[in-house]
């Protein structure tokens, strides 16, 4: 049964050093609060797994959270390089971290590998690509039935994962909506779990917009639930608010300068209290 | 007479013009993506685009930022998880045509979106494979768009991110279960296709008032020209007009967020 805690003590009970930590949601729904939290209680040498690190992940990198970084599309979204990312990795700062990277196909499936508890993966991937020359995770294998020869990757299971959702009811019920991305595989695949919520309702199932097929993570399948209001900003979170394009556009100028990064940092993250 | 247009809107209307009624698009962000919408609010208003992000048949207002933005899953069908969309729709042979663009791409239509350099000490660091590697073995055949230039247009890519047909052009050769991979590449310049033995891009199409030299000079390779070359048709008013619209409301709503 998921435990109604703050964002500060979530991450402070569920984030330690050194821990491997999966923050999800597919350009949707991106729990910026929750990696403001981690932030700002100095967490470190992490593992960061995330499909598209964003600029969440430029952020905790650049403020030193991360050792390794494991994904599939490391770019800031229409705009262009994570600066934070690249200057990690090409230039070791604020320290050398290491990346591990994938296709989008592979880490969905890893996930959800996870999620139902095997230790792979299996898929039809990486044909002619260049990138199991890079990262000893991928391997193929040999289908037993057709001889096919196939992909296969490790599957993905955190210490911890972190996703943002529209709402939580009483019992810590979690509903899902609009892009729901990995987030119940990330959800299903960790030993455990913070969910960041826009609001709590009673009960989810008396909800004008509940329905039986509606995209719910129960309650017992959850560490924690803190309320996080506008939590996923600058992403967005449907039916709540939109997607801050500018501010994706602005980052760009913001992360490209060490120090510019830094005093963004410190006046938005480490001295904005709880509600960054 | 002819119409004033750009050479990035011969481009755009010209790759969308590949897309028709019937077929079912995986659309990649950027280019492809502007093509892809432009087909529908055109000639081809039955084509089904869907989006990595787990929107299907999806039918944006405005383009799209980023591939999950807000607009792609209220204007669809119906939003999927993410891994249901590889496994199920695109792993599965629901896709006809994966639409990608790229930073680099190579005589045999390999695409790299890695990085230029050396894998460990790059010089350019891109954002790396996402959706595409297996958009481009998985989908029944790929169209593939970008800006002509010989930083893009290289004889050998640094890396292969993406299959095109290998370093030897028999990359597909033997393989199960796999696309045709890509079968035109559309510029602001022209259109390739590959050789169908060799598999070497070959430009069969000009747009207007370009010429090979023009071609020949953008290539990082010594690049060939099929022997009926044709000229490319204009873009119509109307495609203009629609994608001129498009590309406004686009920014008037990105710029107003």
């Amino acid at each position: 049964m998921a435990e109604f805690l703050s964002l500060h003590d979530a991450v402070a009970r569920y984030v330690e050093d050194g821990a491997t930590v999966a923050m999800e949601g597919f350009t949707h729904l991106i729990p910026f609060a929750a990696g403001h939290e981690v932030i700002r209680q100095r967490k470190r040498d992490l593992t960061l797994i995330r499909m598209t690190p964003d600029l969440v992940y430029d952020q905790m990198i650049g403020a030193g959270c991360a050792r390794k970084v494991i994904f599939s599309w490391g770019g800031n979204p229409g705009v262009g390089s994570l600066h934070r990312l690249r200057d990690a990795v090409e230039k070791g700062w604020p320290h050398k971290v290491e990346i591990l990277e994938h296709s989008h196909a592979a880490m969905a499936c890893a996930f959800e590998a996870g999620a139902a508890g095997l230790p792979l993966a299996v898929l039809r991937g990486y044909v002619g690509s260049e990138l199991p020359s890079v990262n000893d995770q991928i391997k193929f294998i040999e289908c037993p039935f057709t001889d096919e020869r196939l992909a296969a990757v490790p599957s993905v299971r955190p210490d911890v994962s972190i996703v943002h959702a529209q709402k939580a009811d009483r019992a810590g019920n979690v509903l899902v909506e609009g892009i729901v991305g990995v987030q119940k595989e990330a959800v299903l695949a960790a030993k455990q779990s913070i969910v960041t919520v826009e609001e709590i309702v009673e009960d989810l199932r008396t909800e004008p917009d509940y329905h039986p097929n509606a995209c719910i993570i129960p309650g017992w399948a959850i560490s924690a639930v803190a309320v996080a209001k506008k939590g996923s900003l600058p992403s967005y979170a449907h039916g709540y608010y939109p997607r801050n394009n500018a501010f994706y556009k602005e980052w760009d100028a913001i992360a490209r300068d060490r120090d510019t990064f830094t005093r963004w940092i410190e006046e938005n993250v480490m001295n904005a209290g709880g509600n960054a | 007479m002819s119409l004033e247009y750009t050479s990035a809107e011969m481009m755009s209307v010209t790759a969308a013009r590949a897309l028709k009624n019937g077929m079912t698009c995986f659309v990649g962000i950027g280019l492809p993506s502007e093509a892809a919408n432009l087909a529908r609010l055109t000639h081809a208003p039955e084509v089904v685009l869907i989006y990595e992000s787990g929107t299907l048949q999806t039918k944006p207002d405005v383009l799209p930022l980023s591939i999950g933005d807000g607009e792609l899953c209220e204007t669809a069908l119906t939003t999927v998880s993410v891994p249901e969309m590889f496994r199920y729709w695109l792993q599965g042979g629901k896709v006809s045509v994966g639409f990608l663009g790229t930073a680099q791409i190579d005589r045999f239509a390999n695409l790299n979106t890695t990085l230029i350099g050396d894998y460990r000490e790059p010089k350019v660091r891109l954002p790396g494979g996402g959706g595409a590697p297996e958009i481009a073995t998985n989908a029944g055949e790929v169209f593939i768009t970008l800006k002509h230039s010989k930083r893009a247009f290289v004889k050998d890519v640094d890396f292969i991110t993406t299959l095109g047909f290998g370093r030897d052009g028999k990359g597909r050769d033997g393989v199960p279960n796999i696309g045709k991979g890509p079968t035109r590449v559309i510029t602001d310049l022209c259109v390739m296709k590959p050789d169908p033995e060799t598999k070497e891009l070959v430009v069969v199409s000009l747009h207007p008032n370009v010429t090979r030299e023009d071609v020949i000079e953008a290539t990082g390779w010594e690049i060939r020209f099929a022997e009926s070359l044709e000229t490319t048709p204009e873009p119509s008013a109307h495609e203009l007009e629609i994608l001129r619209e498009l590309k406004a409301r686009t920014e008037r709503k990105h710029a107003g967020e």
